[in-house]
């Protein structure tokens, strides 16, 4: 089990970059999200994958491990929150720059 | 003191925060909350500090379990010496931000944003959890790129955007290396972490190096060390000129900060590979970072690639890994933050009576205002590190412990760092302040304008004077850093450290 989750994390990591490669923005922004994804399936993967016991931390039975999973809620908010900030930018900036490619976009010298 | 007070760095800037943004509109109202909110915050911090340094590292226990189950706080000397800091560059910001602020940036959330960035810096700069050095991480990201976007300009935009993508990437990573690092040592609370790599067998160092390497990639993006600075000059140009000191003083420092809590607690295990490899970025950085400087137009421009250059010098502390080098390397990070601070806030004040910060454009401020002048020249000197002020005492204790550790080679490429860092000042004093006066001149009300430089340079002066009383504070911080036995001892309790004598 835990190698195909690993496969998976490799998998949706390889996407993640590929569309990361691309100059439009939205793209790049699903990129980002499909690392967060990648990113949240590793975390859970961290505690080790584990069926039955209850995660309570006792000393005869064995457990499983909470923590993975509070993290990956947090980490699953606060990537939430950023591909929204990341997609009303994107939005923005093709109101007020009149493109979303990245090309279009470079330069900075004014 | 009772010591739960602690919360309230982290607490009052979010609660002020969240009155502010009830306030929208009304911007008296807002100043005199956020103005009094700083002001009690940063007395608060001195004498928060003054506490640590005589009682020792206070922790504080959210919701009262024993580490290392549960969110802790711990103030040592290093988290407490860089929570001041904060506080003090927040309080000479929210000084410039008062009459500078444009009406429709103080009605789109300007305070309610600068004091939620507030929080996230000071909980970085205090958790003793590795998870909630990512999640205050994430809070002052989104704080800054808030905050760096206000306004909509198209310039701001587009570098906003490119920040973004950037700390987006790095903040994978450092969940990715959070992950790693919970499989590998199974708990992410510091001092337990630190504690269990002292533990581990020797065939597990190649794993833990790996992970050093990892997070060394996140911090470093933050940081803006070699080769990860290329995303810095851009994003600190376009946004009010507050937000940029503040953004130049603090925020880089913030992975600075991360850097050495993470390399002298938990990847210390192996200084051979991981802290040479930091010196070699460290010279690397301070020679491109300069180059950069020298080769720009623009006061901002030029100030933004100091920082790179100046990150330089922190990491060579660390790298050279004893406590001299690391009281010298904290000693330089003061300096550095205020003077930086100091630089962008006059740029700031540069561009509010020209229009512009670009040195072909501007020329002959002394003749406006020669005490502008004095200031301005009072920070440049202090940034190459002419004595008797902050910059050659702090740069001096990092070259001295390199020249006793025989660094010959790393000192010089320091030396000559700082005599090309006097050519960029000079090149701003000559471009800025000295000659004929040209360009257009705006009649702007100078002592609105200069309290919170004023209030700098005079830490910056004060330092240069009295040297002994910051050293004092850095020396325990060090020692604190290069065996952090009190650090481990005071999150897990005095067992936790005897239980490792023993192994």
């Amino acid at each position: 089990m835990d190698l195909i989750i690993i496969g998976v994390v490799g998998v949706l990591f390889s996407c993640g970059t590929y569309l990361l490669l691309h100059s439009n923005l939205l793209q790049i922004i699903i990129g980002l999200s499909l690392f967060s994804h990648g990113t949240n399936l590793a975390l859970l993967l961290s505690g080790g994958l584990k069926r039955g016991g209850p995660p309570l931390l006792s000393t005869q039975a064995p457990y499983t491990d909470p923590l993975p999973q509070a993290l990956v809620l947090t980490a699953i908010v606060i990537s939430f929150g950023m591909t929204a900030f990341a997609v009303v930018l994107a939005y923005r900036t093709k109101q007020v720059c009149g493109s979303n490619e990245v090309e279009e976009l470079a330069g900075g010298e004014e | 003191m009772n010591t739960e007070l602690f919360i309230l760095f982290v607490m009052a800037p979010l609660f002020t925060a969240v009155v502010l943004f009830a306030l929208g509109k009304h911007r008296i109202t807002q100043r005199c909350i956020s103005l009094g909110v700083v002001i009690g915050l940063w007395i608060f911090s001195i004498a928060a500090l003054i506490h640590v340094l005589q009682n020792g590292i206070v922790v504080l226990r959210m919701g009262n379990w024993q580490a290392p189950y549960g969110i802790i706080l711990v103030a040592d000397v290093l988290g407490m010496t860089m929570v001041t800091l904060n506080m003090t560059i927040a309080l000479a910001v929210t000084l410039f931000s008062l009459p500078t602020v444009d009406v429709k940036r103080q009605e789109h959330f300007y305070y309610p944003l600068f004091f939620i960035l507030l929080m996230g810096v000071n909980g970085a700069f205090l958790t003793g959890d590795i998870f909630n050095l990512f999640v205050f991480f994430e809070i002052l990201l989104i704080a800054s790129y808030a905050l760096m976007v206000l306004g909509s300009e198209p310039g701001q935009l587009r570098e906003t955007l490119k920040y973004l993508f950037v700390n987006m990437i790095a903040s994978t990573f450092f969940l990715v290396g959070l992950a790693m690092l919970y499989r590998t040592m199974g708990t992410l609370n510091m001092a337990d972490l630190a504690l269990k790599v002292q533990m581990l067998p020797d065939s597990d160092g190649t794993l833990l190096t790996v992970l050093a390497m990892v997070f060394l990639f996140v911090f470093g993006t933050k940081a803006a060390i070699f080769p990860l600075y290329f995303w810095l000059p851009g994003p600190y140009f376009p946004p009010p000129s507050g937000i940029s000191a503040y953004f130049g003083g603090i925020l880089t420092k913030v992975g600075v900060y991360a850097i050495f809590r993470t390399f002298t607690l938990i990847f210390c295990h192996n200084p051979g590979v991981t802290h040479e490899l930091l010196l070699i970025i460290a010279a690397l950085t301070m020679v491109l970072g300069v180059f950069g400087a020298i080769s720009q137009m623009d006061m901002k421009r030029i100030l933004s690639y100091h920082i790179v250059s100046q990150i330089g010098y922190m990491i060579l502390g660390i790298g050279l890994f004893t406590t001299q080098a690391l009281a010298g390397a904290l000693f330089y990070i003061i300096h550095h933050v205020i003077v930086k601070s100091t630089l962008f806030l006059v740029s700031g004040v540069v561009q509010m009576t020209t229009g512009t910060t670009h040195l072909k454009k501007i020329g002959g401020l002394q003749a406006r205002s020669w005490f502008l002048s004095a200031l301005f020249f009072i920070a440049a000197l202090s940034l190459a590190g002419i004595p008797p002020l902050s910059g050659f005492f702090s740069k001096f204790i990092i070259l001295q412990e390199g020249v006793q550790l025989g660094r010959y080679g790393y000192v010089a490429i320091g030396l000559v760092c700082s005599l090309l860092t006097i050519f960029s000042m000079l090149k701003i004093w000559n471009g800025a302040f000295w000659g004929e006066q040209t360009g257009e001149i705006r009649q702007v009300s100078m002592p609105m304008l200069l309290p919170g430089v004023i209030l700098l340079v005079s830490l910056m002066v004060g330092i240069g004077l009295f040297p002994h009383v910051i050293y004092g504070v850095v020396e325990i911080a060090a020692e604190q850093m290069i065996s952090p036995d009190a650090y481990i001892e005071a999150v897990l309790g005095s067992e936790s450290v005897t239980q490792v004598a023993k192994l």
